[in-house]
């Protein structure tokens, strides 16, 4: 018999291979190696991902903003770019003390945020924020001419993120871009291609009596309050549909809407 | 010297002659997907050949103690990982192409590819060869994307790596791109036929036929 190997690494390595103990020891120390390495890398990389992100989405919103037909006349009208405003959602004003950069701070805290009833939560958001940073836009008379608001929703595979450009008049959509998605690329993936986004423009959301149309079609739009469907892509079409309606409807961003109307913003 | 020629042999073997892709015929879901233009399918390349080779390298080292239950969930906890911090790093630091690769750099996992390698060389050789037989296959795998990628960009949109090559009928050139190219049956079509050509010049690749249709068996009895 051989001497009893004084280390204890040595002697677990000399353990038979198909030994239960060195199977777990074997399993447990891969997992905690590879568990590490990943860890390491996501929170090694996070600032230089999230600094992408912003960037690409300020860049969606310059490019969205940019394809509004008579948009960039209308900025340098307005003389200057867009502001920024983050909303109270429920009562539709500015929010008290919550400002563009402690948004983040603020939405970490899950007392600004609100339950949603299942009765009115169509796109299984199960919560919503209380704030929402909104950008506006005025004309010389200090009117609201355009808005564009971040929407949210559920699509075939996964959250969809959006941004709307909405016109003055609270009822006609000046654009969309989509900032972020994991649809089927090719199907539903299409949803981030301009040539998609090109029937937004001109769309309205709601009838002459005040009632929510707006639906992304089956096929070609037939009515004013339609954009075209994409082949094969039904169920991104319906969560595209409900998010525009729930964000824009009362649970959304109804109460600021309703406060631009009345022109109190 | 006998063995650097040794080496040079299992590093070249999978680039025509054992080639994954159109031998094996392995890995060619991600090898249909991204290969829409040449840049996509070279990041894809680099990022299965990286994965590979380092994952071959690890598995190699540590081939001695794994235990033969749990040998394929070791193997796929540890190409998963890596595949993972692949794809932060894209994520980081080529946002553009990883967002066009979009879920197809988390299949490296699952690609058989891989799976294949590891299980079959790298579990029984030495690091080093395992990691050269890795980055070999990775070769092949990435040189069937880089001829497909590159055909399907040049004649559907008449470009390479973005540069246009081919000047467009739209702004007054002569070529008039094809879109069937941009959509993923030509990547069959073009596999297809790189697979026939393959075994056109290599007839021993050809595989024997499973099934002799019967009206030859009777001309041959």
């Amino acid at each position: 018999m051989v001497e009893r190997d004084p280390n204890p690494w040595r002697r677990f390595l000399a353990l038979p291979n198909d030994s239960r103990a060195k199977t777990i020891v074997v399993a447990f120390l891969v997992s905690a190696i590879c568990a590490a390495l990943v860890s390491g890398a996501t929170v090694v990389l996070r600032p230089i991902q999230s600094a992408n992100r912003a960037a690409e989405e300020q860049a969606r919103i310059e490019a969205l903003v940019a394809g509004i037909p008579g948009m960039t006349a209308l900025l340098s009208e307005a003389g200057g770019s867009l502001s920024t405003v983050v909303i109270d959602l429920g009562s539709g004003q500015a929010a008290d003390g919550i400002t563009p950069a402690s948004l983040e701070t603020a939405l970490a805290d899950p007392a600004n945020w609100t339950e949603l009833e299942p009765a009115v939560d169509p796109i299984g958001l199960g919560r919503r924020p209380d704030y929402a940073q909104v950008f506006l836009l005025r004309d010389a008379a200090d009117q609201v001419s355009l808005m564009l608001l971040p929407l949210s929703g559920q699509g075939y595979g996964g959250r969809v993120d959006a941004i709307l450009a909405l016109r003055g008049d609270t009822n006609t959509i000046a654009g969309i871009a989509i900032t972020g998605h994991s649809e089927t690329p090719g199907l539903g993936g299409r949803i981030e291609e301009a040539a998609w986004q090109a029937s937004f423009p001109g769309t309205e959301l709601r009838d002459a009596g005040g009632e929510m149309r707006f639906r992304v079609a089956r096929g070609r739009s037939s009515t004013a309050h339609e954009v075209d469907g994409i082949t094969g892509a039904t169920r991104t079409g319906r969560g595209v549909t409900q998010m525009v309606r729930f964000w824009l409807g009362p649970d959304g961003y109804g109460p600021l809407l309703d406060a631009i109307r009345r022109g109190e913003f | 010297m006998a063995g650097q020629s040794q080496y040079w042999r299992v590093l070249t073997e999978p680039l025509i002659r054992q080639n994954p892709v159109t031998l094996q015929i392995l890995g060619i879901c991600s090898a249909l997907a991204v290969t829409t233009t040449l840049a996509t399918a070279l990041t894809m390349s680099v990022s299965l050949t990286v994965v590979l080779t380092l994952a071959a390298g690890l598995i190699s080292t540590i081939r001695r103690h794994i235990p033969e239950t749990i040998r394929l969930i070791v193997q796929i906890v540890i190409v998963a990982s890596l595949v993972i911090v692949i794809d932060q790093i894209l994520q980081a630091y080529f946002a553009e192409i990883s967002r066009a690769l979009s879920v197809y750099v988390g299949l490296i996992t699952t690609n058989c590819l891989v799976l294949g390698r590891t299980e079959a060389y790298a579990r029984h050789h030495t690091p080093l060869p395992a990691m050269v037989d890795a980055f070999g296959n990775g070769l092949g795998y990435s040189l069937v994307l880089i001829i497909i990628g590159g055909l399907r960009e040049l004649f559907g949109k008449g470009e390479l790596f973005g540069q246009e090559v081919l000047p467009l009928a739209e702004a007054g050139g002569w070529f008039t791109p094809l879109s069937l190219m941009l959509l993923a049956p030509s990547a069959f079509f073009l596999l297809g036929l790189l697979v026939w050509a393959v075994r056109v010049w290599r007839p021993d690749q050809a595989e024997a036929r499973e099934h002799v249709p019967p009206g030859e068996m009777e001309a041959a009895e």
